[in-house]
Parts: structure tokens; sequence; C-alpha cells
């Protein structure tokens, strides 16, 4: 037995969980998957006097699907996206995404909202819904209120949410059938989190092309030049290369910090493979 | 606090603190020492048991978070023809040497298998990657699991790596 002592409850639904959390002195944190938070307790990095569970609240494992979004409950786990077992809003990429986080094991309880809450930079999800676009539901004492991805990963374990909200559901919107994506993430052992993580989608129906550098720096970086540069391409060419590598140099010129020369090359390198992987060229 | 779940097949009540991790639970009160414990926080594989079917670990599985649930370790694939195949794999295929890895291994592997069937060896290797083992090297682990994917599917394949 390894944590320090709390008290444990199993929150019914939302507005239990929402009570829970209300008494901002009571040091009450939600519980998800716990993948991440019982290793920190079992660490003793975190103790919190109250545990409150809320991955079997039913609203929070709902999933749907419209026209043009899919949502996700916050406690959908990573195993279940995987699986199949939720609608896919981008030609694979989710459940491509979800088959790559730590292990199978942990996948089967882990939650997509868990780690978006949670917030570390080289989680997966971080990533990946960045470079989705997705937005993010999120309820608290005032009601509920939407923010979209940029202006919700704020800083390394810290998001738009106070203590006293909780994340309900995720929306991601669709791409277009034909979209093509791009996912390379460099770990020195399978299902680690990234050292670095590269994620391109390109959508030439809408004319859209996104491009996100994961786990690199104290917030996953939104890559526009490198975006522009690839909108459009139809295919790989050594000019379009020459092209990215400026383009990546000048995203990463505008990065929280400076890289190593050393890094530059291993996120150049991580980006262009998930390019090269998205235009089809193996 | 009080937690009812099944622990394979039996119906057990147990009364925990909260901070009670399953693999403390059934090791310490319930004797399924097949439950090893490596790391304590998730990284290892060792302590891998299943809950209602899923595979998970149960050092950073709370006890109290249980109730209703069904808890299988190593002990509970008495009789179970897979897991006697794997066993029986892990023996020929020197797939143990001290046998700390091996519940989480075998619990694991069998959990792959059912799932996937038969794999490629990168696929293989991947789907074992949760789980470290300080002894073998992992070649004797991966042509054991692949022996015994034999009976489920792709038997060349199976043999191929095996030999390997
Ligand atoms: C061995 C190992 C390897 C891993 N490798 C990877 C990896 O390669 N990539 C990766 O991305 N992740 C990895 N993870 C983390 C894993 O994905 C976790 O499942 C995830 O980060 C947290 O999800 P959870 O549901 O378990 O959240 P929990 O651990 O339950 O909670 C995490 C935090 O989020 C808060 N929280 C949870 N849900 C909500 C909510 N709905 N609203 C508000 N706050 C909430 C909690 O209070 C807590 O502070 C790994 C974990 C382990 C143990
Ligand atoms: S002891 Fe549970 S994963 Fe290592
Ligand atoms: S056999 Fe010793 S750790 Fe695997």
């Amino acid at each position: 037995m390894k944590p320090m002592p709390f008290d444990y409850a199993r929150a019914t639904d939302v507005p239990d969980a929402l009570a829970a959390l209300a008494d901002a002195e009571a040091g009450v944190r939600v519980m998800a998957g716990g993948q991440s938070l019982v290793p920190m307790l079992n660490l003793r990095l975190a103790t919190f006097p109250r545990v409150v569970d809320i991955s079997k609240v039913a609203e929070l494992r709902e999933r749907g699907e419209t026209a043009d979004a899919v949502t996700l409950g916050a406690c959908v786990t990573h195993g279940e996206i995987e699986d199949g077992e939720a609608p896919e809003p981008a030609a694979g990429l989710m459940r491509h995404v979800a088959s790559g986080i730590a292990y199978r094991a942990v996948r089967n309880r882990g939650t997509i909202g868990g780690s978006a809450s949670l917030a570390d930079a080289s989680a997966d999800w971080v990533t990946t819904l960045l470079a989705l676009g997705a937005r993010f539901v999120i309820r608290g004492p005032d009601g509920e209120r939407e923010v979209a991805a940029p202006d919700m990963f704020l800083a390394p374990y810290f998001t738009a949410m106070t203590d006293q909200e909780l994340l309900v559901r995720i929306v991601v919107p669709k791409t277009s059938r034909d979209a093509t994506w791009g996912y390379y993430k460099v770990t020195r052992r399978s299902g680690e989190y990234g050292l670095t993580i590269g994620a391109v989608i390109l959508d030439p129906a809408r004319d859209r092309a996104s491009v996100v550098l994961g786990a690199a720096s104290r917030t996953p970086l939104a890559c526009t030049a490198t975006a522009a540069a690839l909108r459009g391409a139809p295919r790989w060419t050594d000019a379009l290369e020459a092209a990215l590598r400026v383009a990546v140099a000048e995203d990463l010129a505008r990065g929280d910090r400076p890289f190593e020369p050393h890094e530059a090359i291993m996120v150049e390198t991580t980006i262009l493979r998930a390019a090269t992987q998205a235009l089809g060229v193996s | 606090m009080k937690v009812s779940f099944t622990l394979n097949g039996e119906a057990i009540t147990a009364d925990v603190e909260p901070r009670t991790s399953l693999a403390d639970l059934v090791r310490g009160e319930h004797r399924c020492t097949s439950v090893h414990l490596g790391c304590e926080h998730g990284v290892c594989g060792a302590c891998t048991v299943l809950i209602d079917g899923k595979i998970a670990r149960s050092c950073i599985t709370l006890a109290v978070a249980l109730d209703g649930t069904a808890v299988t370790t190593l002990e509970g694939f008495e009789g179970d023809a897979l897991m006697d195949r794997l066993r029986e794999a892990f023996r020929a295929h020197h797939g143990l040497q001290c046998g700390y890895c091996t519940p989480g291994m075998l619990i694991t592997a069998h959990d792959l298998i059912r799932r996937k069937g038969a794999l490629s060896e990168a696929a293989l290797r991947q789907g074992l990657a949760g789980n470290i083992c300080r002894c073998t090297g992992y070649a004797g682990i991966v042509a054991a699991v692949a022996a015994a994917m034999d009976e489920h599917g792709d038997t060349a394949r199976a043999a191929a790596i095996a030999a390997e």
C-alpha cells in the first residue's frame, strides 16, 4: 500500500461530481481511469484528501455522431476508441493513435477525458485533439462552456478548466472521407510517452491542412507554416521537401523554447515522416 | 470501506482502505500470489489481471473501485485450454527463467491471442511491450507465444516465428 490515506466516493452523475468539487478547500480530485492519478498517488507525487470516481457516470460514457462531428464522453477509454467502439471522425487517425497509447492493460482503463484534463505535454490525445481542432465541453458551478483546443492546453498539466469544473465531453469535427493523415511518435520503447510526436492531417476536399508537433515543448506547437506548405500539395517532391524544411524551421522558431541542434533534427524528421505518411509515401 | 466482487469466480466482500490497490488486496488477503508487483506504477506489467474480461494493471487499480466486477488472476485460468497451451509453450521454448514476469506475460499473451488470433512477430512484440522481463531477453517468450498462437490461426507463420 503506497499512497497516503484518502477517502473514496463514486459519483452517480455529473451534478453529483460537481457538488463534490464545489468546495475548493476540500481538496477533492476526480478519478477517471486512474491510470495517471493512481501512479501519482502511489509515488506520492500527489496527495488528495478525497477521490471521487467518475468512471461509471453514464453521461460521461456516451458517444454520438452528427453529420459533421463526433462526440466522445470524457470517460470513453483509449481501448474503446482503438476497438472502434466509438465513431471515428478522421479516417482512422483516432483509432490509430489510441492503439499506440501505453499498453493494452492501461488503455482498457485510461480515458480520453482524463488524458485531456491532465494535459501532459507529451500525451498523444493532447497533440491529436489540437490537430483535429477539437472542442472541449466543460461544466462547472456556472453551467456549461465550450473551449476550443488551442485555448484548452495552456501549459504542462495546466488547462483552461478550474478545479471546480469537469470535462464532460469532447467534440471532434469530422474530416472529409478522403482526408489522409500521418502520425509519427518517437519513443525508446513502444507504449511510452513520445519524445516527439508529429501529427499531420491533409484534407484537400476542404482545402485544409493541419500540422502539430507534440511532446517537444511546453505545449503542442501548431506548425502553421508547415501546414501552409503542405496545403494542396498533390504529392511528395524534392521541391516540397525543401519548402517543408524551411517551413519547419520557421515554426520551430515560434516555439516556446529554443531547440538544441540535435533536437531540431529529431523534430524536423518527426514532422517530415508524418507528412510523407499523410501523402502516401512510405 | 466495503467492496464486493468475484475473484476467480468466487464472490468476495472485503473491507479495505480506499488506498488499497487491487494487487495488495488479492495477494495479501486472498493468496493470489501469481499477482507480482514490480514497479507499482503501471510500467512493468507483472501485476496484470483481468477485470470483466479485460486486462488491467492491478497495481494502479483501486480495490474500492471494483464493486460488482469480475476479477481473474492467473489462478483463475485453471482448465483454460489456451492458457494450458501457453504454459506448455513457455516451458518448451524457455519463456521463463526466474518467473517474476511470467504471470503477467501469460495473461497478456492470452488476451493478445484471443483478440487478434495470429500476429506477425513485430505485432506480437509490440503487444508484449508493456511487460518487462529482466531475465530471458524476450526471444524465448516471443517463440512461446508464437507457438501457442498456432492452433488459433495462421499455423505456418507461427511455426516460422517459433523456429527463429
Ligand atoms: C505505463 C503507462 C504508460 C503511459 N503511456 C502513455 C502514452 O504513451 N501516451 C499517453 O498519452 N498517455 C500515456 N499514459 C497515460 C494514460 O493515457 C492515462 O490513461 C491518461 O493520461 C489519464 O487518463 P485517466 O482516465 O487514467 O485519468 P486519471 O488518472 O483518472 O486522471 C488524470 C487527471 O485528470 C483529472 N481528470 C480525469 N478526468 C477528468 C474530467 N472528466 N474532468 C476533469 N478532470 C479530470 C484527474 O483529476 C487527474 O488529475 C500512460 C500511463 C501509464 C500508466
Ligand atoms: S507492478 Fe503493476 S505494472 Fe508494474
Ligand atoms: S523470467 Fe525473470 S523477469 Fe522474466
